[in-house]
């Protein structure tokens, strides 16, 4: 199945003082356009590594790694990097401390080199529920809700197909989670994006994501879509432990 | 209207990109202002600053190369406010004319040291692997170099004048600054917000210009000033071995010099250039102080 994109057989592994840790051992899977498809994992399985894998920003081996079925090499060009666009985990990391929002959405229209820079800004600004006070602003001037927003219109304003999440809202307050989580699901119902989101909260991932990947030491334990995973269909014995084990604490979040 | 400016400047959301950059130059000044040490750093400085612009209208219609042999090594007096040197001319307007040599010696070492230290800090940072160990072997070679004697080798081969004390300062003054930048890029380069521009296709040119050095440049910033103190120093000991500004050039370091000789029976002669060099070194360390207490960024987040 040729779908938007197919990872098969990815291997990351990262090497200091004559130590190698091999962080993901040999995952596949594939996503078609517009699907939304969710990783979770404990802390250290190598599901934020994945994404980072798939964007370029660590070195990979794979033996396919393809954006609408077209190869895409160590090296990304330009094109490629329009492709995809990636949302950082923490808002308060991933801003420039020194620039403002709008030179911060300015940015990728330079270089680019796409016209109209300004009714781009005030539109992508407008698309995340923010308001053109907000534009002059620079980071520490936002709340973090309102800088992931900022950094989610960044990643938006170069119109990818394939939006990548890192636990977007993992550092955030509850009470801007759901909204950062509605946000996302108005975007890329509107935009017709392709995402994959990657969370260790099970809660979240069932709200916005069709299909669901289990990730256990650098391997995919299993895949599961959304209604398997909430009517307790999973066939593998982590996953389940995995389930009851965030019952606990995200019942009220995986009711949403 | 003072007020309606103050508040547009501090305005929480501004209306566009030139208010934002003005609204935060006017944080750091009020920062500035509001700590007194730097505030009088910044003072002596501006004195210096407006001192050497209108010397000419400051020197009271003497000439600082002017010779009054008959009236040498005179004392202070209505007519010569801080006496006369052994050729016979005027201390007080030697000394004005003075701060434009140490002025032009301190602006174009920064011009010189700060873009050379920024550069090979920044690239050896952020490209890393035998880039960085390259730059940085160079760098240490540089540093391993006491700096004055650098410097009197420099000014020694290349023959006395303040073109060549400026090479020499500069030559010995880089390194720091390479090494300050290139760890703040190290931490700077893996940040999130370096990782966007990266995935956003931007190239390494456009990363270090617009989105490192801007970050590197307050610590650069506070070194520099910090260092002034040490460059006037070094530029006034050339002045003073006779490696530095040649006569009849008003210099403090030479004038200090000169007035050697006499010093116990004339002490004005070397004293008022001697108080002259201390007041702008202290007035640039405080500035350097008061700045750093600005751009801290515990202080600022």
């Amino acid at each position: 199945m040729a779908g938007m994109i197919d990872v098969q057989d990815l291997r990351v592994s990262f090497h200091a003082d004559g130590r190698s840790v091999h962080a993901v051992r040999g995952v596949s899977f594939s996503v078609a356009e517009g699907e939304s498809f969710g990783i979770v994992g404990e802390s250290g399985s190598g599901k934020s590594t994945v994404l980072k894998a798939i964007a370029g920003l660590v070195a990979s081996e794979s033996s396919t790694l393809a954006v609408h079925g077209r190869p895409i090499a160590q090296r990304r060009t330009k094109a490629d990097r329009r492709q995809l666009q990636f949302v950082f985990q923490d808002p308060y990391a991933s801003l420039h401390p020194r620039q403002t929002a709008d030179q911060i959405l300015r940015e990728p229209l330079i270089i680019h080199g796409l016209d109209r820079h300004d009714a781009r800004i005030a539109a992508a600004l407008d698309e995340v529920g923010l308001k053109p006070e907000h534009r002059f602003r620079y980071p520490h001037q936002l709340s973090g809700g309102q800088r992931q927003r900022v950094a989610i219109a960044r990643a938006l304003i170069l119109r990818p197909p394939i939006l990548l999440l890192d636990e977007p809202t993992s550092a955030l307050d509850v009470s801007v989670q759901a909204e950062i989580l509605n946000l996302i699901a108005r975007l890329k119902q509107a935009n017709r994006l392709t995402i994959i989101l990657v969370s260790h909260d099970l809660g979240v991932v069932a709200h916005l994501c069709n299909r669901i990947a289990i990730m256990q030491a650098g391997k995919l334990v299993e895949v599961l879509t959304a209604e398997e995973l909430r009517n307790g269909g999973a066939r593998e014995a982590y996953t389940r432990e995995l389930v009851e084990a965030s019952r606990g604490f995200t019942r009220a979040v995986a009711a949403l | 209207m003072t007020q309606s400016l103050s508040h547009w400047l501090l305005d929480e959301a501004p209306g566009s990109r030139r208010q934002a950059v003005l609204g935060s130059l006017y944080r750091g000044l009020l920062a500035i202002l509001s700590n007194p040490p730097g505030l009088a750093g910044l003072v002596i400085v501006t004195v210096l600053v407006l001192i050497a612009i209108f010397a000419p209208l400051l020197d009271r219609g003497i000439s600082p190369i002017a010779q009054d042999l008959g009236n040498r090594l005179a004392q202070p007096s209505a007519a010569h406010w801080f006496g006369t040197d052994e050729l016979g001319r005027d201390i007080y307007s030697r000394t004005l004319y003075g701060s434009r040599v140490t002025l032009t010696i301190v602006a174009l070492v920064s011009v010189l040291v700060a873009p050379i230290g920024l550069a090979v800090g920044t690239l050896a940072g952020y490209l890393g692997g035998w880039v960085d160990i390259v730059l940085m072997r160079i760098t240490d070679v540089f540093l391993a170099f006491p700096r004055l004697v650098l410097a009197l080798a420099f000014a020694a081969a290349l023959g006395p004048g303040i073109e060549n004390a400026v090479i020499a300062i500069s030559l010995t003054a880089w390194p720091p600054y390479a090494r300050i930048a290139r760890a703040e890029t190290i931490t700077i380069a893996r940040s999130d917000f370096i990782q966007a521009v990266v995935l956003q296709g931007a190239s390494t040119w456009r990363i270090l210009l617009r989105h490192i050095v801007p970050l590197c440049l307050s610590s650069v910033i506070v070194r520099l000033t910090l260092d002034m103190a040490g460059i006037i120093l070094t530029a006034a000991g050339l002045g003073f071995l006779g490696l530095g500004a040649q006569p009849p050039t008003a210099e403090w370091g030479a004038m200090v010099s000169a007035g050697r000789d006499v010093i116990l029976d004339q002490w004005w002669v070397s004293t008022i250039p001697g108080v002259a060099i201390f007041l702008v070194s202290l007035g640039f360390n405080l500035l350097g102080d008061g700045l750093r207490d600005v751009f801290d960024p515990k202080e600022t987040s």
